[in-house]
């Protein structure tokens, strides 16, 4: 049975898209970018997190690792992400809670099984699942459209939350299935594309552009970062492209970027950029919106 | 239809009572002391509590309290608290620890101790209740008592906890009266070996009709004399309209919505000082019983919305104005708290099916919200035809974060009357009182009888049945923990400790049932209780059309946990033994870390839509279900049980050492049918489902705390929010559930003790995160931004 990567199943999510819905966020992604506030999303591998602040240095999780990626040095508990496989074992007997283990394998079936459960709350709601991540679609399509398909079979409601970079046959096979898709765009220059978020520009409006002939219903989210995408210029440039390519937008979510995920990278052993981004003034959030608005979009928001 | 805030009475009436300290009332015991002296011995018991009734009614001082509308205090004044020495005699002691104590406390005068000692002590110390009942307890009861495996609601209180008939709006008591006679005269002395016993039930209850009758004139004297000293020609003017009232009411039926309130107020006056019944007394469905009153006066003009609610909001100063009788020892433990427990229903569906919300329902809504009051306790009634509108706007009253209104399942509550053997036109007019507690109203008693402690009987299932706080064999010699070789083993064990202690306590229910029965009749309530007329029968004596015992089991949370924690890890898993953990037990977990973090962190826990620990938690609620539902009381009904736990978690927390599931020695248990603290970790729809697996519809009802950010509520799509979960519990069959709004104290809270508050999840950028996994400046900033959001509600 196939089986995919996933971080974390939020249920009773509110943010995420109409009414109260599941979020399932599957781990991997293909871009990186620095702002990222979920960063044990971006890998496609199981992963161990360390709370430094819990540790007691009683070196349980040394004795139980049978990979020897735990060593005591200095009279720091050091993990070598290199030998560690991720197998968990020393979380069971950290004690103090230090240890957390990012990433879980399901199969479709028993995500089926987990989103059902809150069926009686969707429909009071008029909420559903979302598939977000990580990148939903950077996992296997195969699985993916099993998922889908088997969630459409009872009447669930699916949201994509996507950032587009995805082969666009998977959007192409997908499309039928999903309600509503969410879909990030961050700037459309693509030197700081390639500076703070990877490559991958061109792949993902395209994607848009074929997503829009399949789907109505697109919801359009920019984060919005300090110093990195917060001019207005490039705002607007946005705007035009869309209204250009014509793209069907129900809505769009300004998201201002906060360095809220900034401990977690510490956690993951990591580096994280503090100098280059900035949380966005709200005037500036404010004056973003009403370029949108001039550009005649309906339905804007700032936060999710 | 949002009104202005309070008018200048409403907020000084407010203020009175809210500013008051509440004291002792002695008149009451010197009276009702008086009146046994001069009857005891010269009439049937019946009749004796009558005749102090009435003794009490015709010589307790009255007053008409500044700017007020609507008439009567149980005391001479707010806040004034009568005794009952007749069911518990205070010693002087028990009265200096009233006056002394931090919490609850009640002021005793000088002039009250020396009536005490010298009158109520020398009269009452033999002959009150509460000794009889003490001293016709059996030893294993009286251990089990001192020991917190369970408790005894009667000890001190009388049995009440319920809701008049709606009669009381059709009827004055002079009609009451008539209705008596013609009983009386009906009565076949020839055939009918009952007949005298009726006899002297009726007369009684003739009697105290008598008496509220004349409580009402005096009112109405004492109104009138107000009047003519009176030199404010506005309070002069009301004034003669109260003594206007008090004329129609009681003696009457109320012609005017002033009169229904009035009329509902010399009810309440009569039922909480005949007896100090468990929770008080409640009016029940409010808005549906004044609704006809309302609806008559608006449209011919003579009463507007402003009006209306200001009426309401004297009736709700009224009730504030009545603290809990003075508690002693363990049920001051159990309920400790000055909320007396009337509880106002709003909502629901009317007693022919239909939608029952009406104007008088936003009135209510809008009157909770501006008194933010302790007392009364107001509740709405969902049902599915309850409007969303309605619902909506009760949420927006609840999420201001003091827990008020709490929400109530409609179609769970008929439920559960039905299947308790009440018929679907008595079932629909039913709704819950106390706390949560499903009553059929008008017709039926419904007695709590006491807190059952779930938890401590593990323990006690574990040492052999032996108590090691007390350091006594409280239960069956079974074995101790390392002798059970399987979970069933252990599980078939604790189902037998648990009849093992549930005989006990029906044993000894049934014995104080009867001696109430005898000794302590309430023919007050008798006569506004459906049937007792009709049967000649006193509500304490099965007089009532329904007649239910209640056995409210509490912890299940913990005891769900624990047992999943052994279960999980000895058993299953094996990793760790038995014996290593009763060592931690006994260590209270210190030394024991791996164990610790085991069954606290990686463990299947109630309240996270897990099978594993919810099968449990039915298994644990199936066994005590079937040992206690459907046994007989004393009064031709049945024992059901009911699921809450008012502060009593916390003193059966108290009895208890450590337990399996990481909980330390001493600390509360699990509140409710809510999931233990921080053991739920999925959110609010993990809960309400884990919680919908119990069967609430053979309960008496069920009591579920659900807590809340203020984002998560935050403008008309948290609103949305809030009803949508309310709807899906209630298709789920849940009974009842409320909110609590966590607010930037419970956030720092948190922050200090990580480990009590692991569900706290909060809102963080463009998502959610447990509170506990932030960074120590991450939580400063929530906890500043909870603050700011709060404000925004606040609106």
């Amino acid at each position: 049975m196939n089986q995919a990567l996933v971080l974390n199943i939020q249920r009773f999510s509110i943010h995420d898209g109409e009414g109260i819905r599941t979020t399932i966020f599957f781990k991997g992604c293909g871009l990186h970018c620095k702002w990222c506030h979920n960063p044990e999303s971006q890998n496609y591998k199981m992963q161990i997190m360390r709370y430094e602040e819990r540790c007691k240095k009683c070196v349980a999780c040394i004795r139980a690792c049978p990979n020897n990626a735990v060593k005591k040095l200095d009279g720091k508990i050091i993990l070598d992400r290199d030998k560690c496989h991720a197998c968990g074992i020393c979380v069971d007997y950290c004690a103090y809670n230090s240890l957390e283990i990012a990433g879980k394998y399901y199969t479709s079936d028993e995500l089926v099984d987990i989103v059902k459960k809150d069926n009686i709350i969707y429909e009071e709601s008029g909420g559903g699942v979302t598939l977000s991540g990580g990148e939903v679609m950077s996992q296997s399509i195969e699985f993916l459209l099993e998922l889908c398909k088997k969630l459409k079979k009872i009447g669930i409601h699916i949201y994509i939350d996507t950032c587009g970079f995805a082969p666009v046959e998977s959007y192409r096979k997908i499309a039928p299935y999903v309600d509503t898709f969410l879909y990030d765009i961050k700037t459309l220059d693509v030197e700081k594309h390639r500076q703070f978020i990877g490559e991958g520009l061109e792949v993902i409006l395209n994607n848009l552009i074929e997503i829009n002939k399949f789907s109505s219903n697109i919801n359009i989210r920019i984060p919005i970062i300090g110093q990195v995408n917060d001019e207005l210029d490039g705002m607007s440039n946005i705007a035009n492209w869309l209204l250009e390519n014509k793209i069907k937008v129900q809505c769009i979510n300004l998201l201002p970027y906060h360095n809220t995920g900034s401990t977690k990278y510490e956690r993951l052993g990591l580096s994280y950029d503090h100098e280059s981004m900035a949380v966005p003034e709200q005037w500036k959030m404010e004056d973003i919106k009403n370029i949108f608005k001039e550009k005649g979009f309906q339905n804007i928001k700032v936060g999710g | 239809m949002k009104l202005r805030g309070m008018n200048e009475r409403i907020r000084n009436l407010r203020k009175e009572s809210v500013t008051t300290d509440p004291r002792i009332y002695m008149e009451r015991a010197d009276l009702m002391t008086d009146a046994y002296m001069k009857y005891d011995g010269t009439v049937s018991i019946p009749e004796m509590r009558a005749l102090a009734f009435k003794h009490f009614m015709e010589n307790k001082t009255l007053c008409i309290n500044d700017g007020e509308l609507i008439v009567g205090e149980k005391g001479d004044g707010p806040q004034k608290s009568p005794t009952f020495p007749e069911l518990c005699c205070h010693t002087l002691e028990d009265m200096k620890i009233m006056n002394d104590r931090e919490l609850i406390s009640f002021k005793v005068s000088e002039e009250d101790f020396k009536l005490q000692e010298e009158k109520i002590i020398p009269y009452w110390k033999d002959r009150s209740i509460r000794t009889r009942i003490l001293n016709s307890m059996t030893d294993e009861w009286k251990a089990c008592y001192e020991s917190g495996i369970f408790t005894e609601f009667m000890e001190q209180r009388g049995p009440g906890h319920t809701v008049g008939s709606t009669a009381i709006y059709e009827n004055g008591f002079k009609d009451y009266k008539e209705k008596i006679r013609n009983q009386i005269e009906s009565l076949d002395f020839l055939n009918d070996s009952e007949a005298v016993s009726k006899h002297e039930q009726l007369k009684a209850m003739d009697i105290t009709c008598d008496a509220i009758i004349i409580l009402g004139e005096r009112y109405a004297a004492l109104a009138r004399d107000m009047a003519e000293k009176e030199t404010d020609p506005v309070r002069k003017e009301e004034l003669l309209q109260i003594a206007k009232n008090c004329d129609v009411v009681p003696a009457n039926k109320p012609e005017t919505y002033w009169q229904a309130i009035q009329m509902y107020w010399f009810v309440h006056l009569g039922v909480t000082t005949e007896i100090n019944p468990w929770d008080a007394f409640s009016p029940g469905r409010l808005d549906q019983h004044l609704y006809p009153f309302y609806k008559n006066e608006v449209s011919k003009g003579r009463l507007d919305d402003e009006k209306a609610l200001e009426l309401l909001q004297c009736l709700w100063v009224k009730f504030n104005n009545q603290p809990a009788p003075p508690k002693v020892g363990v049920t001051l433990k159990e309920s400790s708290t000055y909320t007396d427990f009337a509880n106002i229903n709003t909502g629901g569906i009317t007693a022919d099916g239909q939608d029952g919300v009406n104007e008088v329902s936003y009135l209510i809504l809008d009157c909770m919200d501006e008194m933010k009051l302790l007392q009364p306790s107001s509740n709405v009634q969902i049902s599915r035809k309850t409007p969303k509108h309605f619902l909506k706007k009760a949420c927006e009253v609840s999420r201001k974060g003091w827990g008020q209104p709490a929400f109530y399942n409609t179609e769970a509550i008929i439920q559960e009357l039905l299947n308790a053997g009440k018929t679907i036109e008595d079932a629909r007019l039913g709704g819950t009182s106390g706390c949560i507690e499903t009553g059929a109203f008008g017709n039926e008693a419904y007695i709590l009888t006491g807190y059952f402690n779930l938890p401590k009987i593990l323990e006690l299932t574990l040492n052999n049945g032996y108590d090691a706080v007390n350091k006594k064999q409280l239960g069956l010699k079974l074995g101790y923990a390392e002798d059970f070789k399987s979970y069933e083993e252990l599980f078939d064990a604790y189902k037998k400790q648990i009849k093992y202690f549930v005989d006990i306590k029906m044993q000894g229910s049934n014995v104080i049932e009867t001696i109430y029965a005898k000794y302590m009749p309430s023919p007050f309530l008798s006569v506004i209780t459906n049937d007792c007329i009709s049967r000649g029968k006193d509500y304490n004596a099965g007089g009532a059309r329904y007649n239910t015992n209640y056995l409210q089991g509490v912890g299940i949370g913990t005891i769900t946990d624990s047992l999943s924690a052994i279960k999980y890890n000895v058993y299953d898993n094996n990793r760790f033994t038995m014996k290593e953990l009763m060592e931690a037990l006994k260590d209270n977990f210190a030394g024991h870390d791996l164990i610790s973090h085991l069954v606290r962190n990686k463990t299947p826990k109630y309240g996270n839509d897990d099978d594993y620990a919810d099968g449990i938690m039915q298994e644990v609620f199936n066994a005590y279900k079937e040992t206690v539902n459907g046994r007989p009381n004393m009064k031709g009904g049945e024992y059901r049980i009911n699921m809450l736990p008012t502060t009593c978690h916390v003193y059966f927390g108290e009895v208890m050492l450590a337990s399996p599931n990481g909980r330390l020695a001493h600390k509360p248990l699990s509140e409710g049918i809510s999931p233990e603290k921080g053991a739920d970790t999925l959110g609010p729809s993990a809960v309400i489902r884990s919680a919908s697996k119990m069967d609430h519809l053979s309960t008496g009802g069920t009591l579920l705390n659900q807590k809340f950010t203020p984002s998560v509520v935050k403008g008309e799509e948290g609103l949305d929010n809030m009803a949508n979960l309310v709807r899906s519990y209630f298709n789920m069959d849940g009974h009842h559930i409320q909110f609590n709004v966590i607010d930037k104290e419970i956030l720092i809270k948190a922050q200090n003790n990580p480990e009590e508050y692991k569900d706290l999840i909060v809102r963080v950028a463009g998502y959610s995160d447990h509170f506990r996994n932030l960074s120590k400046a991450l939580q400063d900033e929530i906890i500043g931004r909870t603050e700011q959001s709060f404000g925004t509600i606040a609106e």
